[in-house]
């Protein structure tokens, strides 16, 4: 029993390593204020771009960066059709995943070798495997959160810095003003524009780390579609951690679980109850929407950035 | 000398039409140096795919095929955008109508009179597709609950289902373990016009006119437009704003609903794997891109299944990627969202010589 709990949480933490990135990238870029839908287009871009590039250099951490580039790209895209341009928030989202998914599926057809007749599924490159911490990987249980990749050890450190820097400096402070009320920042002196944009390219970066972990760690090589939909999960878990990093962890690990369950379930041959297991996110998150605002309007607000997919214009005022 | 954006005075006729067509231009020129970049021809591509989507009558039954749930699909967002209520849940309304539709072709056939199967299917699909649409629409109307994030989610809820179903309780037992219900008897068969385009399409072109009437020549229509304009107005004018969100919303779900009820009796008449495509995500940028104009739901869903189309061929007659539509999808959107800040504001070139204003520069 106790091998198994180890390997599960071990899965766990796995799986849940790029939801965490990308989480904390989503949650930076919803706190000024824009709502960016483009999580799922922005992971699969960074990852087909990302393994496309460390399979043809044979370099890993140039992967990662590309993945990185990739995911600043679009969300400077967002930004810029969102802020400078005052689209809709919602459509320009949508927009970046409809681009994204049809360039990276495009491009995993392009992008391959020319034995493979330029496919980029089915062949196998540079992969970031796990790097167990010696006495501490062997103590059960707990020992499943040594056993991890480098990426997964710096969520760690990742985490309590995110939930710092927004809660407790000067900047942290400004990025949610902006999010709250756009004209008091203004008036505070905090440039809307330049935060907006900044947090929106920073929240793309992280959501494209999260993209490259998944094709060059968790499931090496490419597939298309290898995201399975986890760019949703993001925008599900934003919403569950109520907009805060420290608690977007929580959210990770209980969806990271309930991959890895599936995966013990799929070994045992049963598929019917994971249709449930899978909706159980989704549910859930509308379950903390409605509790949310109906606890709101009970006490004073809890999470949600007030001005969240509101354009601002400054010369509406 | 430097530019601010100033609103204009009234919306732009001229920008409401320049704006799409520059679009679509310039996603054509920046998916041909996509092309040429990646070692392809732009020319005989986009040749191969008109060809694919409109060259012979096969291919023209398949472009109107796809078109079908692009266009309920958009008109019920159409209708929801209107009041500025960003249903982005058609994908989940479609699929669960599909849902009803199939449960009663499936089990009622042998309850109730055979000509009944059909229509009974078509209701359900669009009770079912306003039950799924009405649930957010409450949330936000009565709670005030972000409907973006609950259309979305629920999406996810509907597609699972539907797979739990065919998976599970409803798989065919005869179908060497395929993942799909068994074929619906005859009689929930929606009848076709001609290749495989149905009657899902007729269904559409009499909603989009009936919509047309509603928003445009109607009081209900006037006001749903209000609401989206300014809720403080529609308020001093009376209007019930939760009561009208609620029931514009059944109506944008019914109508999606019908979309999944006619795709699975009229194309795949069973419920498998394959109804949720993402049509309802293309609806929202169908809609959008018709400017949440009925009439030109019908012409933009045409266009935009052309392109997937004109994908797949590209795939079997040159070998490339079928991804290049929706690439094209893509890349019309963006200068498409960039442009819709012209028909709202202008640019004005200030001279240096004008007096400085007391605002700062603005960074557009």
């Amino acid at each position: 029993m106790i091998p198994l709990i180890t390997t599960i949480l071990a899965i766990t933490l796995r799986a849940g390593t790029s939801l965490v990135y990308a989480t904390i990238g989503e949650i930076y870029t919803e706190n000024s204020g824009i709502l960016n839908l483009g999580v799922e287009g922005t992971m699969l871009l960074s990852a087909a771009s990302g393994f496309a590039v460390a399979y043809h250099s044979g370099y890993l951490w140039l992967g990662f960066l590309v993945g990185v580039i990739v995911g600043g790209l679009l969300g400077a895209l967002h930004a810029f059709l969102s802020v400078t341009m005052r689209a809709n928030q919602v459509v320009s989202g949508l927009s970046i995943t409809l681009f994204g998914t049809g360039l990276a599926s495009f491009l995993g057809q392009r992008l391959g070798p020319k034995e493979n007749s330029f496919n980029l599924a089915g062949i196998s490159g540079p992969r970031l495997i796990a790097q167990p911490i010696p006495v501490l990987s062997n103590v059960p249980i707990l020992g499943a959160l040594f056993n991890q990749d480098i990426l997964t050890y710096a969520a760690y450190l990742i985490v309590p810095l995110a939930w710092y820097f927004l809660y407790k400096t000067k900047n942290g402070l400004n990025l949610r003003a902006v999010g709250e009320n756009p004209i008091t920042a203004e008036a505070m002196g905090i440039n809307v524009v330049k935060t907006r944009y900044l947090y929106t390219i920073i929240g793309g970066m992280l959501i494209g780390l999260g993209g490259a972990h998944l094709s060059l760690s968790y499931t090496p090589g490419w597939t298309d579609n290898i995201t399975g939909g986890r760019g949703w999960i993001v925008i599900a878990l934003v919403i569950f951690a109520m907009w805060n990093p420290a608690r977007a962890v929580f959210g990770a690990i209980l969806f990271g679980g309930i991959n890895a369950i599936q995966f013990r379930l799929q070994a045992i041959g049963a598929t019917i109850p994971s249709s449930f297991l899978n909706m159980f996110p989704y549910l859930a998150t509308i379950l903390v929407l409605v509790v949310m605002t109906w606890w709101e309007t009970l006490s004073k607000r809890l999470g949600a950035p007030a001005a969240l997919s509101v354009s601002y214009m400054r010369e509406d005022k | 000398m430097r530019m601010v954006i100033e609103k204009r005075k009234s919306v732009s006729r001229k920008a409401i039409y320049i704006v799409p067509i520059a679009s679509f231009v310039s996603a054509l020129i920046l998916g041909s140096i996509l092309l040429l970049i990646t070692g392809v021809n732009p020319i005989t591509t986009y040749a191969a795919m008109i060809k694919g989507a409109f060259g012979s009558m096969h291919a023209l039954s398949e472009t109107l095929v796809k078109a079908t749930p692009l266009m309920l699909t958009g008109l019920g967002v159409a209708i929801a955008f209107r009041m500025r209520f960003w249903n982005i849940g058609a994908e989940g309304q479609f699929v669960f109508g599909g849902i009803a539709g199939a449960g009663i072709a499936l089990f009622f056939s042998e309850i109730i009179p055979s000509w009944l199967v059909l229509p009974m299917a078509l209701v359900g699909g669009m009770l079912a597709g306003a039950l799924w649409a009405g649930i957010p629409a409450a949330l936000n109307a009565y709670l005030g609950i972000n409907e973006s994030l609950t259309t979305l989610m629920l999406n996810y809820v509907a597609v699972l289902f539907a797979s739990y179903l065919y998976y599970g309780p409803w798989r065919d037992p005869l179908g060497f373990g395929f993942p799909g219900t068994a074929r619906f008897p005859e009689e929930a068969w929606l009848p076709r016009i001609f290749g495989r385009v149905h009657f899902g399409m007729i269904f559409a072109l009499i909603a989009a006119l009936i919509l047309w009437f509603i928003l445009n020549r109607t009081r209900w229509g006037f006001e749903l437009k209000v609401i989206g304009e300014n809720k403080t107005t529609a308020k001093y004018l009376g209007i019930k704003i939760s009561k009208n969100i609620v029931v514009a919303l059944l109506l944008s779900g019914a109508i999606s609903g019908l979309g999944g009820a006619s795709e699975v009796t009229g194309i795949s008449r069973r419920l498998q794997a394959g109804l949720a495509v993402g049509h309802g995500y293309t609806a929202i940028i169908v809609a959008w891109l018709a400017q949440l104009n009925p009439i030109a739901v019908i012409f933009v869903a045409i266009m935009m299944a052309a392109l997937l189309v004109g994908g797949d061929q590209v795939q079997i007659t040159m070998g490339l990627p079928a991804a290049v539509g929706l690439v094209l999808q893509g890349l019309i959107l963006f200068p498409m969202l960039a442009g819709s800040l012209f028909t709202e504001y202008r640019l004005k070139i200030i001279r240096p010589d004008t007096p400085p204003s007391k605002e700062r520069e603005s960074e557009a």
